[in-house]
């Protein structure tokens, strides 16, 4: 008896040890790959990698043109797929009770959600590039739009789906027309939530690098222009990171402990949104 | 009363307008993704026409000669993953087991975000960090030790005998692995939350200790959440680009051993096509893309049936 | 029941039956609403009080597999009828629920949202409207001065009030109560009730309560229901003292439920 009780209590002791060095080990990763960013990236970060374009090599310049373009393809992505996917999110949470549609596109959102990112941007090749003729901001700004859409649907249902039937009850009963409830009451009850949506979709394709391979690939000068190929962060990073040169790797690291950052703080900033919000509704 | 009338009628022609909106928005997911695979298979005809069946046997892979076949690519492919797999699930659980039942309550938190943190580093982060970091030193410590201990069994010495240069699918699988512990680890513990307490409280009142409650009371009762995040896991390691673009050495050379350089689907793609000359040697590419997709698409498929299994008993209550 | 005589019948349900997918949930209810007097629907959860309340406004249509068959006249027009308008018919029968529903907006908004709905009024206008809702709410004092902020700040109490406000600044002939104060604390329970003394001065009200001492409190007729059947209706005083039915006299007693 009492040796089977310590054999229970040897094996419990055993794996809880493992679990504990299994929650280290995960966070040993994050802890050096933070560390060797910040140890590699920060002596390249000063003033000019804002101001400069991206550099031929031998020679010294910055990223200017790359964050740029990122912004720019990050934001016109944000701006075409968010309505997209609140009003798809919309349908599968408010209109969805009957009928085919809603279950299948519950179904292949939730697979566009996680399908291969580089798969999209040939995709986008396909359909856009090869019709234009030539890669473009353009490009590139729709292969992220359709990364934003499935993540902006998923989370606006999710949240619809938690306001209480009474609050949209209570609107109905003073005679309110369907949409107004809708884009009156419930989106708005639920917005802190899709706003934390958004802010994690803007997080996942500032980061995004296939999709972009195909679709704006890279430019050395400082565009605007759309219909030009377009500079971009994450297509430097990998260009850079993959050469012979010192500046440009050095550029690279830069690179990445601007884009690393920028995405933990969407992240964090996203989760601290939401948390306020369980508070007040 | 006349003008209450339009007004209503206004209102109810704004209703049905919303509401077709809102659908054909739905209807635009759909369209997209039966708009991608038409479009992978159109792009994949000439590849199709020119090798048939023998495209997915073929580890011919010459640009120069126009000859092309996948199975390099995809056994890089399914190698990595599998590697990713064999180190993550375990990994994972024990993750999710910390964050469940051991962690104090006020490190689950910020335990959690850090996790779902580790998720959101981008993946080109992961190759550059695996490039520069993390292979020299693989190279250095690692590989000398498995070539001398591992590639001197029988039977398994083929996989583990090989040049130490750090860049391998053995490499590319470990950094994969990194990457897919956090999703995992996260649905994991979703899933472990939603065990009912009373459930887990039972078992403890028996005098069951932690290990045995987890193991043979929330294990059995999640089994098929679990599997559902694995899968799901699955196919974001198959479908990775750039993380394993860095590492894998893009050799379209077929070699049991894992210490040797090799290719992967997305980083086939992510190397070579924009550099493609010639519409066969672009198509040959494209079916790669679309052989990927089939796969991941599978795979998830199979992830979020699991997951709906278990979502769906959590409705009737069970 | 010589009451009945006295007053104007308001609301009359004929043959009224209601299912939820197979489950027939009301069975042939007869009833009349008097006008301008408070109607209270008593009985043990589950009897089909607060189906019967969510009929007069048709708030089933938002759930697939319900419906209604039979009549409920108001003022003589059949309400369950198909062409009847759904919009229209909620501006004439308000409704308060069980627990407070502020919308997410400002008091203010919170208010006028309803009236928008039908009417086209200046902003001075509105601003009147508001506040004669809110003092018809007895909440005017309480929030005059903030009527920029948000409705969801409120406590319980002063919410389902504001509910109460909206519910009435649309000038509805009906309002329907249902369980107003089963998610508030006593004194908070005694300001509703105060309140719905004063407004059957002005409005036809229907009130769903689980709690029987609040029907004899505020109503002035009483319809007692078991397992979808409308068991007893009458005048309060005589449901509660004198019942004609054993089932009724349990129930009151305390004996069952």
């Amino acid at each position: 008896m009492f040796s089977l009780y310590a054999r229970r209590r040897f094996i419990n002791g055993l794996s809880l040890t493992i679990s504990v060095l299994a929650m280290a080990f995960g966070l040993f990763w994050l802890g050096w790959i933070l560390w060797t960013l910040l140890m590699q990236g920060l002596p390249g970060m000063n003033a000019s990698i804002f101001t400069q374009t991206t550099p031929p090599p031998g020679s010294r310049g910055g990223l200017g043109n790359a964050i740029w373009g990122s912004l720019m393809m990050t934001s016109l992505a944000t701006l075409i797929g968010t309505p997209i996917g609140i009003l798809a999110g919309t349908y599968l949470a408010e209109f969805g009770q009957r009928g085919w549609l809603a279950p299948a596109t519950r179904f292949i959102n939730d697979i566009l959600l996680s399908a291969p990112s580089i798969v999209i941007g040939l995709f986008v090749y396909e359909v856009y590039v090869v019709k234009v003729g030539h890669f473009a901001g353009w490009g590139g700004t729709l292969a992220l739009s359709i990364i934003v859409i499935p993540v902006v649907i998923r989370t606006t249902e999710n949240m619809l789906r938690l306001i209480p039937n009474t609050l949209r009850e209570a609107a109905a009963a003073l005679g309110t027309p369907q949409w107004k409830v809708i884009s009156f009451v419930t989106l708005r009850a639920a917005r802190a939530g899709i706003l934390t949506g958004i802010l994690l979709a803007v997080a996942r394709i500032s980061g995004e690098t296939a999709p972009l391979l195909f679709t704006a690939l890279n430019n050395q000068f400082w565009s605007s222009d759309m219909n030009q190929p377009m500079a971009n962060l994450p297509v430097v990073i990998f260009q850079f990171a993959m050469s012979p040169y010192d500046d440009w790797r050095s550029l690279a690291w830069a690179g990445a402990l601007l884009i690393t950052f920028s995405v933990l703080t969407l992240n964090i900033l996203a989760r601290v949104m939401f948390r306020q919000k369980a508070n007040t509704y | 009363m006349h003008t209450l009338d339009t007004r209503l009628k206004r209102q109810n022609l704004l209703d049905i307008l919303f509401r077709s909106i809102t659908r054909l928005s739905a209807f635009a997911v759909l369209a997209l993704l039966i708009g991608i695979i038409i479009t992978l298979i159109i792009g994949s005809i000439p590849a199709i026409q020119a090798f048939g069946f023998g495209f997915l046997t073929s580890s011919e892979w010459n640009p120069v000669t126009e000859q092309f076949g996948a199975l390099v690519p995809i056994f890089g492919t399914v190698a990595t993953a599998t590697i990713a797999l064999l180190i993550a699930i375990p990994v994972s659980f024990g993750i999710a087991l910390f964050l469940t039942e051991l962690s104090p309550q006020w490190l689950r938190r910020p335990l959690g975000i850090a996790i779902e943190l580790l998720a959101g580093i981008p993946s080109i982060i992961y190759g550059m960090w695996g490039l520069f970091v993390f292979v020299p030193l693989f190279a250095e410590h690692v590989e000398p030790w498995i070539n001398e201990h591992l590639g001197t069994l029988p039977l398994i010495s083929p996989l583990f005998t090989g040049p130490n240069m750090g860049i391998s699918v053995l490499a590319a699988g470990i950094i994969l692995a990194i990457m897919v512990i956090p999703f995992i680890a996260s649905v994991m513990r979703d899933v472990f939350d939603v065990v009912p307490s009373l459930l887990k409280e039972s078992a403890y009142g028996l005098g069951a200790t932690t290990w045995e409650v987890m193991y043979q009371v929330v294990l059995p009762y999640t089994k098929i959440g679990v599997v559902g995040g694995i899968m799901l896991g699955l196919g974001r390691a198959l479908g990775e680009t750039m993380a394993v673009t860095f590492i894998i050495g893009n050799a379209h050379r077929l070699s049991a051993s894992l210490l040797e350089p090799g290719n992967s689907i997305s980083s086939a793609l992510a190397n070579e096509f924009t550099e493609a000359v010639g519409d066969l040697y672009t198509s040959a590419l494209i079916e790669l893309g679309l052989i990927l997709f089939f796969i991941t698409f599978v795979v998830l498929s199979i992830a979020r049936f699991m997951l709906f299994k278990l979502a769906q008993r959590e409705g009737r209550g069970a | 029941m010589n009451a009945e005589q006295t007053v104007t019948p308001k609301l009359i349900v004929k043959n009224l039956n209601f299912y939820y997918g197979a489950d027939r949930a009301l069975k042939d209810i007869n009833l009349t609403i008097p006008e301008k007097m408070v109607t209270a629907f008593i009985g043990p959860s589950g009897c089909g009080k607060s189906t019967l309340l969510r009929t007069f406004n048709r708030m089933y249509q938002l759930y697939p597999k319900q419906r209604a068959e039979g009549e409920i006249l108001l003022d003589g027009q059949n309400l369950l009828d198909k062409k009847q308008d759904l919009n229209k018919l909620r501006a004439k029968i308000g409704m308060v629920f069980q627990k407070p529903t502020p919308f997410p907006m400002s008091i203010y908004d919170n208010i006028a949202f309803g009236v928008k709905l039908y009417e086209n009024l200046s902003s001075r206008d509105m601003a009147e409207r508001v506040e004669w809702a809110l003092k018809k709410a007895a909440l005017w004092n309480e929030v005059k001065d903030k009527l920029k902020q948000s409705g969801t700040g409120l406590s319980g109490g002063q919410q389902q009030r504001l509910c109460i406000a909206r519910a009435i600044a649309v000038k509805p002939q009906v309002l329907l109560l249902d369980e107003p104060t089963s998610a508030l604390d006593p004194i908070s329970t005694a300001h509703i009730e105060k309140l719905v003394d004063e407004l059957k001065k002005e409005f036809t009200i229907v009130i769903v309560t689980h709690n029987m001492q609040q029907a004899a409190r505020v109503s002035d007729f009483t319809a007692y229901m078991y397992l979808g059947d409308l068991i007893e209706f009458g005048d309060t005083s005589t449901v509660f003292t004198n019942p004609k039915r054993k089932e009724t006299e349990d129930y009151i007693t305390g004996r069952f439920g």
